[in-house]
């Protein structure tokens, strides 16, 4: 074999793998979630986020409009300060809009899930948004379930 | 009784002492990589040997890996109402153990043993010893151009035979079984993290490629220069680095995921 066709199969080669790299990063993991353009930061007040997590997604109307960037936990009010990073371009979302916490699925991902109020002015960076629903907790609700039933069978 | 602890610190000291000369080898070797970039001819020749010719066995590996996890991953899933989660399984599974796991065992056996094999026969007829004479040394004209092929290679590899793979798994899952494309890949998305997945297990695939290389060359060098010698240190190879391969697998996995 000459040492040029023998190049040329190096060549090959180390184009695939690199190829192969890229793939990896671009199909396979959440490289593209990563890539968020200018964003502004509101906050939200929570008595309960268990199972939210940093990089959570923020959603309207179902679609993915933000993430969660921190969270945090408040001494004084004793609640939880979450702040979500949300896409420059959704910048007229109404200052009344209400946060919730939602299961995707029973089991699945937590996610923040925004609803639109009607006022008109707008949400600004550094807002914090005052209406907030809690995280369900399933073990919460099995046990108020359970304990409704056994009232109702031993009046 | 005296003569028995003496066969055991015999075998000790044996021990150590390759062990040693392994060591000051592989110094030796990373000694004499830097003047390489000058030569880079040296590596591509075996990047060729090592890289090219071990790509068929990757390729082929991969996919049927890919395949038969896609397949044990869906009659897993499929109780649970859960098949969505397959491209997730079949992803973190070659992403973060298979790929470089089974890369590396394959690379040892194709790759390693064909390096000890040809290192240690150029020993056994007095190549090494007549470079030397020519003063050429051996260590920076022969073992450090297949260290750093080998070192340069292994990662390649280990990316081709993971996203293989993950191709493997979309033929079967989503080809023959029907699970949905979208759920495949955005699930997919959505838990393989860029850095504690992919980049450690780019990490893992660097670790395995420099060791099984230098376990390789090692044995070829210091293999008993007879042709009995040879094949003894060629089985070594194959059986040493995938010892090390699973046992450092072990370690490096509790030190990126153990928390």
């Amino acid at each position: 074999m000459t040492s040029r066709t023998l190049e040329i199969w190096v060549g090959i080669f180390v184009a695939a793998g690199l190829a192969a790299l890229f793939m990896l990063a671009m199909k396979v993991s959440n490289l593209a979630a990563y890539q968020t353009g200018p964003s502004y930061e509101v906050t939200a007040r929570f008595e309960d986020v268990s199972g939210l997590k940093v990089r959570s997604p923020v959603t309207m109307a179902g679609v993915r409009i933000g993430r969660v960037k921190r969270i945090e936990f408040d001494d004084e009010a004793l609640q939880a300060v979450v702040t979500l990073e949300i896409d420059k371009r959704h910048n007229r979302l109404p200052r009344d809009t209400s946060a919730s916490i939602y299961t995707a699925g029973l089991l699945g991902e937590k996610y923040v899930g925004l609803e639109a109020g009607g006022e008109e002015e707008s949400l600004k960076p550094g807002d914090r948004i005052r209406l907030t629903q809690d995280s369900m907790v399933l073990e919460k609700l099995i046990a108020q379930f359970i304990a409704k039933f056994i009232e109702d069978k031993n009046p | 009784m005296t003569e028995a602890l003496r066969q055991l610190g015999l075998v000790g000291l044996g021990f150590f002492q390759r062990l040693g000369r392994a060591h000051l080898l592989l110094l030796a070797i990373l000694a004499g990589v830097p003047p390489l970039f000058l030569r880079f001819s040296l590596v591509v020749r075996q990047l060729y040997s090592v890289g090219v010719l071990s790509l068929l066995i990757i390729l082929v590996s991969g996919l049927f890996v890919g395949m038969v996890l896609g397949l044990q991953g869906y009659n897993t899933l499929v109780d649970f109402g859960a098949e969505e989660s397959l491209g997730v399984v079949v992803a973190l599974s070659l992403v973060r153990e298979l790929g470089p796991v089974v890369t590396a065992l394959l690379f040892a056996g194709r790759a390693g043993s064909a390096l000890t094999a040809e290192i240690g026969l150029m020993k056994a007829t007095e190549q090494l010893s007549a470079m030397e004479m020519m003063a050429v040394d051996p260590i920076r004209r022969v073992l450090a151009p297949r260290f750093l092929a080998g070192f340069l290679a292994m990662p390649l590899l280990a990316a081709i035979f993971s996203a293989v793979g993950v191709i493997g798994g979309w033929f079967v899952g989503v080809g023959l079984l029907g699970v949905d494309d979208g759920a495949y890949w955005s699930q997919m998305q959505a838990k393989v993290d860029l850095y504690d997945d992919i980049w450690n297990g780019v990490v893992k695939s660097i670790v395995f490629g420099a060791v099984v290389t230098w376990i390789a060359i090692f044995e070829g060098y210091d293999a008993v220069p007879t042709s009995e010698g040879v094949s003894r240190a060629t089985t070594r190879t194959v059986v040493h680095s995938a010892l090390a391969v699973l046992g450092l697998d072990f370690v490096l996995t509790a030190l990126m995921f153990g928390d």
